[in-house]
């Protein structure tokens, strides 16, 4: 079966650190890496094609370096590359970016199941997934935390809910977004190291892709970032030290205070 | 066409600019800051600047935005026939944009055999309930509830939408932006309406909580977001209040679809879901193991709360993902939070800081949880925690 | 520093470290309490191919040598020098089969090893025999297309879990050292048993073991090279794999080193953080030049071992000797600077203390690397006159 995992390059935001003095963020220096729900959406396409043959395909939007997180994504296992990459991307929105990447599929062709990851670690959204699929007219199935079977021209999942799970059906091609519990991804293999090292990156532009440069970046996005802040500190006290029994004692009678306990 | 534009004019070559950047896109040449060419016009850094010299830059097409869209609507969520409490804390957030646009609140009501449902609604803030009711749309379907809510607010035209960022609102909503090609943001945590222009600024966290934007969509209507569980407050239900009930016709072409859920399972949790607890003890990488976990349920269990924990609690296999707060758990907001062994990552902070009172208890003095806490001890949580939970049993027995 | 790895070590360096952290790190001390083999991690290294990076890319593996080798355990024992050891112990018993195996041999059985499907134990140690290797009772008797092999090793590394033995027997007792021979032992082979398990001081998460042989028939193909040569197998294979132990030890003193200095930059006393106290200083700036002067000297040594340098067992020796000492100088300096945290469980200072102490001890002691070296000082010159 053919598998497209569509992939994002993200600040490791894990890797953010707070300067003790000025109490402010530190994001100087930040690795960029995939993102990591990004990760279990590869491993799964992997054991899938492992499973029942056919190819990966890793397809990412972003800027030059994002090249990085493709090679990273063939010395884990897929087969080819896609990196659309064009400066009128830039600024592009949900809305935007969904656009283009289903541009990209439809230049791929024929395809059984679109994977991405549950959404992306620096914009939290969750919302490009369910993007691609409406935009190509395909069903998707959105958190997908289990892959039951898949047999003639359908797969059948558990996609976790607030209470539990459902078991749901789609008929193929359809688009899934799939949660942590799905797997555990595999690390990198020294000879995948070596072979993506070699390999070659297929890179689209919006003329390669056919669309209208007014449909992607800034002017193919309805929203648009007003204002950027950091975000409000809490009101805190200076910790206590002490003997356990003081400590316990003294926050005992603040509790009481505050009508907690 | 749009650009991050340095003024040479105010930029001092200070280099405030290029810590703020997570991409490694600004640098300084010549003391001046430059805009290098893998910039994603992401915006973090414009803040940054003690001198307002950057400055994002866009052509703006003509406004395309119509006139005729008006009032707010709320995406109601069921299950089983029953709403579901996020639908009431939207209705609150609604009856305030409401009332700041001067229209009136709304809500749909998909599902089958929710009549008594919309009722209540109508009690929590609503104006209008639109009732779209059928055999085959019990259970929630992306496909169906995406064509029927489509439609709905292509009829109904309203300037605001919002629905909750739960499992069903994460893959709905998006669906129905793009099919109105519109924007839509996640999980605000704030939403207001801007007096000059009248917009919708939708305030959510990025970059792990890190940072925090402000969201505007200027150039389609309507203006979507999603909010998650327990960041707004509902307000009081008035049984009295009236307003009006109306359903909607279906078409059968709508209701196809290519998925189908088989079963739905629901997996039962013996405690109090943490998303709906008023106390909870959550524990870090201090617990160092499963069975550590049990002082933390003693003391859960001594004040009336539950447990969760932090992710690498998680990821070491101590306690199941159900109990994870943070950035990829849980949003939670008790009333009290005690964070045991947790050195306060961002991502668990911006899951938990809008609690009414945080307690951390921790070795290091450092742990950055001390910047977000109430009340902070510094110490060995295995001595701390059993000496706390016998406290609050002998002063609740008096 | 920078030691211009190809780029190919690079990723050796990086994928250890990757493993190191997100799959060793979280179960070092649980492995270490229980004396728990670490088959998880064994599938991890298996399947990023660091079984293979010593070996030649014809059998399966990825073609480096001692050096990559190194890399990847010095890398993995940063994290724990216990589960680093069924990587290290897995080459120590690979070597006499790359050194002296026939074409056949290798071809049989180094695929299985590259690909870390089979793990490999070298058994030269009886409880008679541990400096003195000449005082072997293991014995090998032909008997038409076998030999039979009779006696217990003792401590045997991988024992028990490895597939694959390299056992040193004599086969002609009467020759002493020139009387010995080395053999391929496939585990599960009729008379070959095993003893008890060890309860160890460190490296708890490897396995020790007593092999046990009676009458155990192993097939004539399996001797490795000729009758009588078991010596030099066991000799040379040291001189290849002692980079290894040093290796092992450099990481563990790494490790050490990284706790110390983050310890010290947190942990405040008199109002400030430790670390601004010139006593701290100077014992992590020791440390820390130790660690680097071995790493210099151990890839060296190994890069020397890849470039065909035969006559290296004198600096071999050296390089284990040096990075042992130093390990164990550097481990107990970590576990003063953390001081009464530092002797807790629950940091890892403690564990890599009592992990440093066997590699003053193991594949030659200490004191037998210093008269290898004496000797080789002796003949240097006597060969100069």
């Amino acid at each position: 079966m053919n598998i497209i995992v569509c992939i994002k390059q993200v600040p490791d935001t894990t890797s953010v650190r707070i300067d003790p003095e000025t109490r402010t963020l530190v994001r100087e220096g930040v690795p960029s890496i995939i993102n990591p729900f990004d990760m279990f959406a590869i491993e799964e396409g992997i054991r899938l094609k492992e499973k029942h043959g056919g190819k990966v395909i890793v397809l990412t939007l972003g800027p030059p370096q994002a090249e990085d997180a493709l090679r990273e994504a063939i010395s884990l296992g897929a087969d080819e590359a896609i990196h659309l990459c064009d400066v009128a991307f830039k600024g592009s929105d949900t809305l935007a970016t969904s656009f283009a990447l289903s541009a990209g599929i439809r230049k791929i062709g024929a395809f059984d199941l679109i994977i991405c990851g549950k959404q992306a670690s620096d914009g939290d959204t969750a919302q490009v997934g369910p993007g691609i699929a409406v935009q190509l007219n395909i069903p998707q199935i959105i958190f997908v935390r289990r892959i039951e079977e898949i047999q003639e021209g359908a797969i059948v999942v558990e996609r976790i809910s607030e209470e539990g799970f459902d078991v749901v059906r789609s008929a193929l091609p359809a688009l899934i977004s799939v949660v942590k519990e799905i797997n555990q991804p595999r690390l990198p293999s020294l000879k995948g190291k070596m072979k993506a090292k070699k390999a070659e990156i297929t890179k689209w532009g919006i003329a390669e892709i056919g669309v209208d440069p007014g449909r992607v970046g800034l002017d193919g996005s309805p929203t648009w970032v007003e204002k950027i802040f950091s975000p409000p500190e809490r009101e805190a006290h200076e910790p206590w030290h002490g003997e356990p029994d003081d400590l316990v004692k003294k926050l005992a009678d603040e509790l009481e205070k505050a009508k907690i306990i | 066409m749009a650009w991050l534009e340095v003024v040479a004019e105010k930029c001092v070559g200070c280099g405030a600019c290029i810590k703020a950047c997570l991409y490694d896109a600004l640098a300084l040449e010549d003391k001046l800051a430059v805009v290098k060419e893998n910039c994603t016009l992401c915006g973090a850094c414009l803040d940054s600047c003690p001198f307002e010299a950057l400055v994002m830059r866009k052509t703006e097409p003509p406004a395309q935005v119509a006139e005729s869209y008006k009032g707010v609507m709320v995406v109601a969520e069921q299950k089983r026939g029953q709403l579901q409490s996020v639908s009431y804390e939207l209705l609150g957030v609604g009856r305030r944009l409401a009332e700041d646009t001067e229209s009136s609140l709304s809500a749909v009501l998909i599902g089958d055999g929710v009549d008594s449902q919309a009722q209540r609604l109508i009690a929590y803030g609503a104006d209008r309930v639109f009732v779209a009711q059928s055999g085959t749309l019990g259970l929630y379907n992306d496909e169906s509830y995406a064509a029927v809510l489509t439609r709905v607010i292509r009829e109904q035209k309203p300037e605001i939408v919002i629905a909750g960022a739960t499992c069903i609102g994460r893959a709905l909503i998006p669906r129905v932006a793009v099919q109105l090609q519109t924007g839509l943001t996640a999980d605000c945590t704030g939403l207001d309406i801007q007096e000059e222009t009248g917009y919708l600024v939708q305030t959510r966290p990025a970059f792990g909580g890190n940072i925090m934007a402000m969201i505007l969509c200027t150039r389609a209507r309507p203006q979507m977001a999603t909010v998650r569980h327990k960041v707004m407050k509902a307000l009081a239900p008035d049984e009295n209040r009236k307003g009006e009930i109306i359903r909607v016709a279906l078409d059968e072409k709508e209701l196809a679809t290519r998925t189908t859920v088989l079963k739905s399972v629901e997996e039962a949790a013996d405690t109090i879901p943490i998303t709906e607890a008023d106390i909870i003890v959550s524990g870090g990488r201090g617990m160092g193991s499963t069975g550590k976990f049990s002082v933390l349920f003693e003391l859960a269990k001594a004040l009336g709360g539950a447990v969760g924990s932090s992710r690498s609690a998680v990821d070491a296999g101590w306690v199941p993902y159900a109990y994870q707060v943070g950035q990829t758990g849980k949003t939670v907001q008790p009333k009290l939070y005690i964070a045991c062994g947790i050195s306060g990552a961002i991502q668990h902070l911006v899951g938990m800081q809008s609690s009414d009172v945080i307690i951390a208890i921790n070795k290091d003095p450092e742990a950055p949880i001390f910047k977000v806490a109430t009340y902070g001890l510094v110490g060995d949580l295995f001595e701390i925690i059993p000496r706390l939970t016998q406290e609050i049993k002998s002063r609740k027995m008096q | 520093m920078n030691y211009f790895l190809t780029e190919e070590q690079q990723f050796i360096r990086e994928i250890s470290a990757k493993i190191a952290k997100e799959k060793i790190l979280p179960v070092r001390a649980e492995l270490d309490e229980a004396q728990e083999f670490p088959w998880e991690i064994v599938k991890v290294l298996a399947d990023s191919n660091l079984f293979g990076v010593y070996i030649e890319e014809k059998y399966g593996g990825t073609g480096g040598g001692v050096l990559d080798l190194c890399i990847a355990v010095e890398e993995l024992s940063r994290v724990c020098g216990g589960i680093s050891l069924c990587l290290a112990a897995t080459a120590l018993g690979t070597f006499p089969l790359i050194l002296f195996g026939s074409e056949a041999q290798k071809q049989k059985y180094l695929p299985g090893i590259a690909e870390g499907k089979k793990i490999v134990a070298f058994a030269l140690t009886e409880s008679g025999a541990g400096s003195d290797a000449g005082a072997i009772q293991t014995t090998a008797r032909r008997e038409g297309d076998y030999y039979v092999i009779n006696g217990t090793k003792q401590w045997i590394t991988n024992g028990g879990e490895a597939s694959i033995y390299t056992v040193i027997a004599m086969t002609d007792k009467a020759r002493g050292s020139r009387g010995a021979s080395a053999f391929i032992v496939e585990k599960e082979t009729p008379g070959f048993t095993f003893g008890k398990k060890e309860n160890k001081m460190g490296i708890r998460a490897s396995a020790t073991r007593e092999l046990i042989f009676q009458d155990c028939r192993v097939p004539v193909e399996n001797l490795l090279g000729k009758e009588g040569q078991g010596f030099i197998v066991a000799m040379k294979t040291f001189d290849a794999s002692r980079p290894g132990v040093a290796a092992q030890a450099l990481g563990i003193a790494q490790g050490a080193l990284d706790e110390a200095v983050t310890y010290a930059r947190q942990r405040e006393q008199f109002g400030k953080p430790i670390i601004s106290f010139q006593g701290i200083q100077f014992m992590l700036a020791d440390m820390a030049t130790k660690v680097e002067a071995s790493r210099a000297l151990v890839y060296a040594v190994a890069r020397a071992v890849d470039r065909g340098e035969t006559k290296i067992a004198k600096e071999s020796a050296m390089a284990k000797l040096f990075a042992s000492d130093m390990a164990m100088q550097v481990t107990v300096d970590a576990v003063q600077i953390l001081g009464g945290y530092g002797y807790m469980k629950e940091y890892p200072v403690e564990k890599m203390m009592r992990d440093a102490k066997i590699t003053q001890i193991y594949e030659g002691t200490n004191q037998i690397q210093r008269t290898i070296i004496a000797s080789h000082l002796v003949k240097e010159q006597a060969g100069r006159k």
